[in-house]
């Protein structure tokens, strides 16, 4: 078992290729018809030069990047983004994160669980394309899954 | 500087932007399990039995997809259509996302039905950005689950004018002039075709080239044209167009009165009236504000 995370530990890195398949699958998963995202020519008629992907996408990788590194049984509790240049198809997004804090879960009573504030930066050949602070719970410090 | 636009833009600030939104359907193991195929998120949590779904997926359950009546607008408030008409009557018509801030009160499961309470929260000054200028809206929301508060979601998008749209037509492009050609493009400003007279062998080249192609000397003179030439071929542009013309438009390989040849439009005539052997004049034609370009259109009779 990997050991509890620390503040400064530096999470290992996931590589997104952006494929167009990615960036549509990714819109219509999150409901989200923006013409941008699925249609090259009305995107190049709003000034990009190809579809890219939207924000729904981003914020579902980073969170899948946190889980991912922290889990399983890491629970999101906020995820908090920014986008800079835009994941266009071809291009690869390298997501890197690290650990601002850890924190009691002030959540439950007992404060027996542990969260942990993550600094998350996604770049591309463009540059940033998001960073941000995502909030999780950290596993093994409350049940996997809440109960209802 | 005053702004008019955005006076009347902030008076929308604190309006609702959704009042009792109902997600069109409640939560759903089909929808969790396609978000998860596209991310490529495998966590055990989001699948198998009593799964719940990425909370990231919060804003997607909300959102109209293509809508039934209303389309994507469906839902929306009288104050969040106006705002967003407003901008759109100020060429404002793109919008691309730039923050999603979202906290997670409690999991989503496979039954839940989402409501959703959304207010404007702010609408900036005018910012210009690399797509176009235009003004970010802020908005938040509170998700409920069978109505109770599962999450909070802060959006922020720019509504804009995108950059080179229709009417902005793209400059042609540019020559470019090196110190081989540099002569011939400053004979263009002085309105003058200038070849190039081997001093050698007396050959006249076109374009401009430091040496002559049948002696090899690097001696030679700038010589005028007359102007005068007949079209020794010819193309007429439809497809693939390109941003700075119109097509369609004829391209000429034009032979001049001095025995080079050189390519340019040929213009004055419908494109499709140009032909092989058709004598032609020079003309300087302005462009732009910083081109001029020689140009040739039809002598005598021919010109239309």
């Amino acid at each position: 078992m990997t050991p509890a995370p620390e503040p400064g530990d530096v999470l290992p890195s996931l590589t997104v290729p952006v494929t167009r398949t990615l960036i549509v699958a990714g819109a219509i998963a999150s409901r989200d018809y923006q013409d941008v995202h699925h249609d090259a020519e009305a995107a190049r008629a709003k000034g990009a030069p190809d579809i890219f992907m939207n924000i729904l996408t981003t914020n579902g990788l980073v969170g899948r990047y946190i889980t991912d590194r922290l889990g399983p049984g890491a629970v999101l509790r906020k995820v908090s983004i920014r986008l800079g240049v835009p994941n266009y198809p071809g291009d690869t997004l390298l997501l890197t994160g690290s650990i601002n804090s850890i924190c009691a879960d002030e959540r439950l009573a007992e404060g027996a669980a542990r969260l942990a504030e993550v600094a998350v930066v996604g770049t591309n050949s463009l540059g940033r394309h998001v960073t941000g602070t995502v909030t999780v719970a950290l596993p093994g410090t409350r049940p996997a899954r809440e109960v209802s | 500087m005053r702004d008019d636009l955005h006076d009347l833009l902030k008076t929308y600030e604190g309006r609702p932007a959704a009042v009792s939104g109902r997600g069109p359907d409640p939560v759903n193991v089909p929808m969790i399990r396609h978000w998860c195929e596209a991310m490529g998120d495998t966590d055990p949590a989001y699948a198998g039995p009593g799964p719940v779904a990425p909370p990231t997926m919060l804003q997607a359950w909300t959102l109209p997809g293509l809508g039934g009546p209303g389309g994507e607008a469906a839902g929306r408030t009288g104050p969040y259509r106006e705002l967003m008409a407003l901008l759109d009557a100020a060429g404002c018509t793109a919008v691309i996302a730039t923050d999603c801030e979202q906290e997670y009160l409690r999991p989503l499961r496979p039954g839940d039905v989402i409501t959703f309470d959304s207010v404007i929260a702010s609408v900036s000054p005018r910012k210009t950005t690399r797509l176009g200028a235009g003004h970010f809206v802020t908005t938040r929301t509170e998700i409920r689950a069978n109505g109770e508060l599962a999450g909070t979601h802060l959006f922020r998008f720019l509504k804009y004018a995108p950059a080179g749209r229709a009417g902005d037509r793209p400059a042609r492009p540019r020559p470019v002039i090196n110190r081989d050609n540099a002569g011939f493009w400053d004979g263009i400003a002085a309105r003058k075709l200038l070849l190039q007279r081997c001093d050698a062998c007396g050959r006249p080249r076109f374009p401009w080239l430091p040496g002559c192609g049948d002696c090899g000397s690097p001696e030679w003179t700038a010589v005028d044209a007359s102007g005068a030439g007949t079209v020794f071929s010819y193309v007429v542009m439809h497809h693939p167009p390109f941003p700075a013309f119109d097509p369609p438009y004829a391209v000429g390989l034009i032979e001049l009165a001095e025995g080079v040849r050189m390519i340019s439009n040929v213009v004055g005539v419908e494109p499709e009236r140009v032909r092989v052997g058709m004598p032609v004049v020079l003309e300087f034609v302005r462009v732009d504000d910083d081109l001029v370009l020689p140009l040739f259109r039809p002598a005598g009779e021919e010109a239309a």
